[in-house]
């Protein structure tokens, strides 16, 4: 399944840690603009798919290519450099620096890519804005609630105007209805960016906020619209 | 719930007296609720109108006792498009689902993709009401929610369901 | 516990139910300390082995007054008093003469015994005295003599080895040292009569700058210790502290929650106790083969005073509860969580400043003193020492927070590190004060040493270019003389000799008027070449004769020239105590010819002046009592040619002195100081480096889960790196300013008190450098760990 126009594309993922398998034989793929939400049972391999998306981790076999670039054949600092610039990243918890305020942890993606500090927090100023959360840029993470703290994660992920999102249960601490104003702000942001977003979660009701569903299965991936087509 | 699909697809495991057919199905479904002969007997002259039964074999003896019923092909093909049809997805659906998944195990079928398929109906029409309720006002929030929340228990039941299906198969093949 | 429950508790049987609930938190504690899992068991292992490491320096601190005691005592016990009154002969005398020589650098005690009779007293350590040409050796001798290093010694001891020397007879049990027995010793070589060994002198009083030397550096290397066992308690606190908070939340209150983690501090301590204990006593079995100072002692004496000991033992437990107490005083353990409210209080500078100051005031309030005397009062000196240094400790913290409160911006890996510690600037302060203390006082000491330096370094004069060796001959037999010149001169290694005869010439006549004693002036008696190193001659050919003047104007020429004058008659043989000639008066005649010259510094440093004659103008034979001396030249390129000489010498007269000339003569004492302040030192700065791997590595692991987020969004490992290099050189920079000032202050003082105003700056650099090595060390041995964390396994939460 290789569909036309596809941003990222994985094919034949195999990753054991250990003697247990976490993927066996994966295949993905996203287009610019799409948000894929990948379901499955706990230890499926969600997780693990998401980071061998992003490059994160390499997979033991199998390819993944995003746009002109094979991530799978990339050294450890291309692909760092390539996380950095091109995909943005929210995950479930414990991912602001503690020390630096709101602001500053939405300035460190685009820091890390060579902002100057002023400009870098500028944007990262709009960012705040959009999310509805720039009452508390001065603020450190731990005196932020749970659902501040996911939208400045979103805001960091989206900061880089990167072209893939990925998001491991972004609001698995968080109520309904901060999770649901956290997706809503995510999707709407990404949309309006033309960016994809790989969103994994377990909650129907977040993944019905995507396009298109996955199912991760046994390591294995079931793609919903597949079966429909 | 489907009577006739569930009956055809109990015949497809072999050939049936009306009387076992009932049998067969108060110990899989009928569990609060068993079937009465008439309703069988209706059911399967409709099915045999149909074209998707036919006797199989007359017994010597007066009454409908005498009659064994089979699948014909037509029978089988409308079991399986059955089967692999999502049900419309609304409140207490499982006990249509419920039968489909043990008609499916029964008949060797894929139970897994059967499930799946009802996720993606399910799913499709959370997407709606998750987009009715972003351009919706406070009410229209409110009444999606509640689909949703209903929904996402069946859908819940269907991960559930899904995990359990090798249990499941070993329980109705037994 | 709720106030309700503790109503109930208060009103129990227990006769001081305060205490009983004191024990049950203890015990509760210890229950955690133990049983809290692998990582309950990490904690208090590091604890305990941080604890321990402290305690074995502090035993071997407590240990060093017996060591020198029993050396002290052991030392004295061996003497040889010459007393003023000559020792009556019998059976139980001996005689006794110094026969100590050195071996490739290492001193050889060693003593020639000649027993009057059979009740002959044996020195300390020997049992029974050998018989003539045997001797008795310490273990030490016996091994190098077996060993194929020690056979130039071996061809100068040329004693039969029939016994060991015991350890009361020997200073440590890596000493040299030997008892010969020699029926040829006599009156006239220098040997005396005893009658037994052992001394009641009182011992040699330290110099008054020495001791407040030994105490700054017992002050200054203390410390660090103590505040390395301070941190070692506080290893895993913010993990002991969510495990409180649990304890929090199923019930127990404020005080319990308190009691209960000074237990768990308590059995750390306690085990870091047992485990220094252990420790230093194994280090003490193995202590014998190491050599520091100079001194090295045996495992007995390595003893510590009972009341030091009991004091660590008491201080250390103590200690550790005090510090969780004080640790757990700006952090408020709720049942959901741990806050710390030291991050709103702002630390204030206006009880902190008074420390120092008072300290320096103490210092200078001990007056002066000087080598030569003046009182130290060993109180003050510490007192001060020890509030400056405290005062620097107590600075640091609201230092590093007034310091990194100001950064702004920067870099993204500065702006890491700056933000971590402007959120809790506390644990790098308290990290770094250990080295705060030890640099601070090692600058002050340094500066101390380099004013005082001088005092302790003799200018000897002597020059060992144009000599290495210097003899003197025990012979008054001028043939003998000659022979043993000659056999020095075929000595292996040996390029040449200065040999000269000296004697005593007068005017012969009655005294005069106005005058005690006939004037006399010094004969000496050598070749060309010897006499050419003695004074400024000129050419010289055998037969010439000259008169030195002292050029170093200490005898005045007129005087001289009243016998040492061309075509002076004088008299060769006159009695000292008569003062008329010793016999038939011998005379000789100054030539007329003799030249009048000045004279030279000799290899030896000395200087001689008179009549200086070649052998062909003046016969050896006619000088009275005449005394030898030799100066060798060695060759440099013959490795042990001092050793050649000595053998020679020894082959000779086992009694015949050898001294190697050298142009700087270090006091011993405070060599040794010296030298123990860097060993110590070094190890203090060792046991700061692991204690701040240790608190590094621990938070690095508390922020396994953010390195890995920090890793997925693409952040650079060197970023990371970078940080962790920045987060603990900032506080390591701003804790050495502090050191210098410090320092710098205590020195100034402690030179005040000596008296002192020149010193040296440039020591103070190896101490910076020091620092900055340890923060180079700390940070590339926490890179390994990093690169691991920094693994995207943090990110799986199942």
């Amino acid at each position: 399944m290789t569909p036309e126009g596809s941003l990222l594309v994985a094919e034949g993922l195999h990753k054991a840690y250990g003697p247990t398998p976490a993927l066996d034989g994966a295949d993905f793929s996203i287009h610019p603009g799409e948000v894929v939400a990948v379901m499955g049972p706990s230890g499926s391999g969600k997780s693990t798919l998401l980071h061998c998306l992003a490059g994160i981790i390499a997979p033991d076999s199998g390819t993944v290519r995003y746009g002109p670039h094979t991530l799978t054949g990339l050294s450890d600092a291309r692909r760092s450099a390539l996380r950095r610039t091109d995909f943005g990243f929210v995950f479930q918890f414990g991912q602001l620096v503690p020390e630096l305020t709101a602001l500053e942890n939405v300035a460190l993606p685009l820091r890390l890519n060579g902002t100057k500090r002023k400009e870098a927090e500028r944007q990262a100023r709009e960012w705040l804005e959009r999310l509805e959360v720039d009452t508390v840029a001065q603020q450190r993470p731990g005196e932020l609630s749970g659902g501040q703290g996911q939208r400045i994660a979103v805001a960091r992920a989206l900061a880089t105007r990167p072209r893939v999102v990925f998001a491991d249960e972004p609001t698995g601490a968080l109520d309904s209805l901060n999770g649901e104003r956290v997706l809503t702000l995510l999707t709407d942001a990404a949309r309006d960016t033309h960016a994809a977003v790989v969103l994994v979660t377990h909650e129907a009701r977040v993944a019905a906020y995507s396009d298109r569903e996955i199912v991760v299965r046994d390591g294995k991936v079931k793609d919903m619209m597949a079966g429909l087509i | 719930m489907s009577i006739g699909h569930t009956l055809l697809g109990l015949l497809e495991s072999g050939p049936r007296h009306g009387y076992d057919l009932k049998r067969a199905f108060d110990e899989h479904f009928g569990h609060d609720r068993p079937l009465h002969y008439g309703q069988v007997y209706s059911t399967m002259s409709r099915l045999l109108k149909n074209g998707l039964v036919e006797v199989d074999a007359v017994e010597a003896g007066a009454g409908p006792e005498r009659k064994r019923y089979a699948i014909t092909d037509a029978g089988v093909t409308d079991v399986a498009q059955w089967l692999a049809r999502a049900e419309k997805p609304e409140p207490y659906l499982q006990s249509t689902l419920y039968t489909k998944v043990v008609l499916a195990l029964m008949t060797r079928r894929d139970a897994a993709e059967l499930l799946d398929t009802q996720r993606t109906e399910h799913l499709r029409l959370m997407r709606g009401l998750t987009e009715r309720k972003r351009t919706g006002d406070l009410a229209d929030q409110l009444i999606c929610d509640h689909a949703l929340f209903h929904l996402e228990a069946d859908l819940r039941w269907l991960e559930l369901t899904a995990a359990r299906l090798d249990k499941l198969a070993e329980a109705v093949r037994a | 516990m709720s106030a309700h429950e503790e109503r109930a508790a208060n009103q129990g049987s227990g006769p001081d139910p305060g205490r009983a609930s004191w024990a049950r938190d203890l015990a509760m504690g210890l229950r955690f300390a133990v049983g809290g899992g692998r990582e309950g068991w990490i904690r208090t292992a590091l604890t305990a082995v941080g604890v321990g490491l402290g305690v074995v320096l502090l035993l071997g601190a407590a240990s060093i007054p017996h060591i020198l005691e029993s050396r002290q005592a052991r030392g004295d016990a061996r003497v040889a008093v010459n007393g003023d009154r000559p020792v009556k002969r019998s059976s139980a005398t001996l005689r006794y003469a110094d026969a100590g020589t050195s071996f490739h650098g290492d001193p050889v005690r060693g003593a020639l015994l000649r027993p009057d009779g059979p009740d002959a007293p044996a020195p300390p350590g020997v049992h029974e005295l050998p018989h003539h040409g045997e001797m008795v050796v310490s273990p030490a001798l016996k091994e190098l003599l077996a060993s194929p290093e020690g056979t130039l010694l071996r061809e100068r001891l040329r004693f039969k080895a029939v016994g060991t020397i015991a350890e009361p007879g020997l200073a440590g049990p890596g000493e040299l040292a030997y008892y010969a027995v020699s029926d040829r010793l006599a009156g006239e070589d220098g040997s005396f009569r005893i009658a037994g060994f052992g001394s009641r002198i009182p011992p040699r009083e330290l110099p008054p700058t020495l001791l407040v030397l030994i105490i700054v550096a017992c002050v200054v290397l203390l410390m660090p210790v103590a505040l390395f066992i301070a941190t070692a308690v506080r290893f895993g606190g913010e993990r002991r502290d969510r495990r409180l908070a649990a304890l929090r939340l199923i019930g127990a209150d404020r005080r319990t929650v308190r009691r209960t983690a000074a237990g768990e501090a308590l059995f750390g301590a306690v085990c870091g106790l047992l485990l220094g204990t252990v420790l230093f006593l194994a280090v003490r079995q193995g202590i014998g083969s190491v050599t520091v100072w100079d001194v090295n002692a045996f495992p007995g004496d390595v003893t510590p005073s009972p009341a030091l000991a009991a004091l660590v033992a008491v201080a250390v437990p103590l200690c550790a509860v005090g510090v969780t107490l004080v640790a757990l005083r700006g952090v408020v353990i709720e049942p959901l969580g741990v806050v710390r409210s030291g991050a709103g209080r702002r630390r204030r500078v206006w009880w902190r400043l008074p420390l120092p100051v008072a300290g320096i005031a103490l210092l200078l309030a001990n007056g002066q003193v000087g080598t030569g005397g003046g009182t130290v009062d060993p109180y003050l000196i510490a007192g001060g020492a020890v509030l400056v240094l405290l005062g620097a400790v107590t600075l640091l913290p609201w230092a590093v927070e007034a310091v990194v409160g100001r950064f702004r911006g920067g870099p993204v890996p500065w702006q890491l590190a700056t933000r971590r510690l402007q959120l809790s600037s506390g644990p790098a302060a308290r990290a770094v004060s250990g080295i705060t203390v030890a640099v601070a006082g090692a600058i002050a000491l340094q500066l101390f040493f380099s004013a005082i330096q001088g005092d302790f370094m003799k200018v000897t004069g002597q020059d060992p270019h144009r000599a290495q060796q210097d003899v003197t001959l025990p012979s008054h037999d001028v043939a003998t003389i000659r022979e043993m010149v000659a056999r020095f001169r075929t000595t292996k290694g040996v390029r040449g000799v200065i040999a000269t005869i000296e004697s005593t010439a007068s005017r012969p006549g009655p005294v005069r008027r106005g005058e005690d004693f006939p004037p006399s002036t010094q004969v000496t008696v050598g070749d060309c070449a010897s006499l050419g190193e003695l004074a400024h001659t000129g050419p010289c050919k055998d037969g010439d004769v000259f008169v030195v003047k002292d050029s170093t104007g200490m005898v005045d020429t007129g005087y001289l020239f009243k016998t040492a004058r061309p075509g002076a008659r004088v008299l060769l043989n006159q009695d000292i105590r008569t003062g008329k000639p010793d016999g038939a008066p011998r005379t000789w005649t100054v030539p007329r010819t003799a030249r009048v010259v000045g004279s030279r510094k000799d290899p030896s440093g000395q200087t001689a002046f008179g009549i200086f004659a070649t052998p062909g103008a003046l016969d050896t034979a006619a000088l009275a009592d005449p005394r030898a001396r030799a100066m060798v030249r060695t060759d440099p390129a013959v490795a042990d040619a001092a050793e050649y000489v000595r053998n020679t010498a020894a082959r000779i007269d086992p009694l015949m002195d050898v001294r190697t000339l050298q142009n700087l003569e270090r006091d011993k004492q405070f060599g040794s100081v010296r030298t123990g302040l860097l060993v110590a030192s070094t190890a203090t700065l060792a046991l700061i480096a692991a204690g701040m791997l240790v608190t590094t590595l621990e938070q690095l692991r508390e922020r396994r889960r953010l390195l890995s987020v920090l890793v997925a969004f693409g952040t650079r490992r060197a970023t990371l790196g970078w940080s962790v290099l920045w987060q603990t050189a900032v506080p390591v920079a701003l804790g050495l300013a502090l050191a210098l000032a410090a320092g710098a202050g205590l020195g100034l003082a402690l030179l005040r008190t000596a008296g002192k105003d020149i010193f040296d700056w440039s020591v103070i650099w190896p101490m910076v450098g020091g620092g900055a090595g340890l923060v180079a060390v700390v940070t590339l041995l926490s890179l390994p760990p990093l690169w691991r964390l920094m693994r995207p396994d943090g990110l799986r939460t199942e």
